[in-house]
């Protein structure tokens, strides 16, 4: 099968489909991160209030 | 006079009840699923439809097909910035706690997203119009808006305070909202080298629906994107400001008490 314009069409939607993986990676990746980081602070925390009963 | 007050009131009471950032990671969370499947698989859909399966223009030929991720491009860069609009508003008129953290988190998305616009259009316009770019009030009022969100994602950083910065931010994003008329109107307004509109809502569409319904598909799949990334990173960014709180009250609490600093630590609900 060939397209007319095919360099055209190949850039855009490279360029697309490139942009929406960085961004839909880079939000999992930070958002995943903060929930590891968050759980690491409120561990000690808990148990904290734990020992404190 | 007092209705007015009364209804900036209820109003604003309806926004806070979802302002709490507890209740929104658990809202955030249990969304978050049903934003980010359904938008892989309808953008994948109406990617592989408009590419393989969708006619190619009688005049155009297959350039037609970048129209599939130019015009998702095109409505996500307006609506992305009518949302930030928004928050500007939620944040100047009822201080809403997340309004400030989800226009940081919207603008760099709509930013990227209106990069994508303007690039898929040039590399639609070379074949089509023999160039890569011209002034044309549809292409200027678009880039217009991508220096909108650039000015408003600066704007942020630009004050030692953040406050301050969200601040002059929202008064930026509420004042740019008039770029949203000019870009929708433009192909109306002005003689334009950019087609006007095909698809209204007052009127049928002027293409073929078998170029429409992917179109379609891939508008939804990329809106459902949009959310989904949007929603993503604003979780992430009321996770970071609790580690944040956190972090400060164990450092307060280390000076005042050495020897009790690790007894309780309790995250904060403060955002930003």
């Amino acid at each position: 099968m060939s397209m007319t314009h095919l360099p055209y069409i190949a850039a855009a939607y490279g360029l697309t489909i490139g942009l929406a993986v960085l961004l839909g990676a880079t939000a999992a990746l930070r958002l995943r991160r903060a929930r590891a980081r968050l759980a690491a602070i409120d561990r000690p925390a808990r148990a904290g209030r734990g020992e404190n009963r | 006079m007092n209705a007015t007050h009364s209804l900036v009131a209820r109003t604003g009471a309806v926004f806070h009840r979802y302002a709490n950032p507890g209740r929104f990671l658990r809202l955030g969370a249990r969304l978050q699923p049903w934003l980010t499947w359904p938008a892989l698989a309808l953008s994948i859909a109406g990617i592989v439809w408009g590419l393989f399966f969708s006619p190619a223009d009688w005049q155009q030929g297959d350039s037609v097909r970048i129209m599939y991720v130019h015009v998702p491009a095109a409505w996500l860069a307006s609506s992305g910035y009518a949302g930030l609009a928004v928050c500007s508003l939620l944040s100047l008129v009822w201080r809403h706690p997340l309004a400030d953290l989800a226009a940081v988190e919207i603008g760099p998305v709509g930013a990227a997203i209106t990069a994508v616009c303007l690039a898929t259009g040039s590399l639609w316009g070379k074949p089509m119009w023999g160039t890569w770019w011209v002034w044309d009030a549809r292409l200027t009022s678009v880039l217009v808006l991508f220096f909108l969100y650039l000015g408003h994602i600066a704007l942020i950083r630009a004050f030692d305070e953040p406050q301050r910065g969200y601040r002059a931010a929202a008064i930026l994003g509420l004042a740019g909202a008039v770029d949203l008329p000019i870009i929708k109107f433009s192909v109306q307004w002005w003689n334009t080298l950019h087609q006007p509109d095909s698809i209204t809502l007052t009127g049928a569409p002027t293409m073929s629906t078998a170029m429409l319904w992917p179109l379609l598909v891939c508008t939804l799949g990329f809106t459902l994107g949009f959310a989904a990334i949007v929603v993503a990173r604003l979780r992430a960014a009321v996770m970071e400001s609790r580690i944040r709180a956190a972090l400060s009250a164990r450092r307060g609490r280390g000076r005042a008490a050495p020897d009790s600093a690790h007894d309780s630590d309790v995250p904060g609900g403060a955002v930003a």
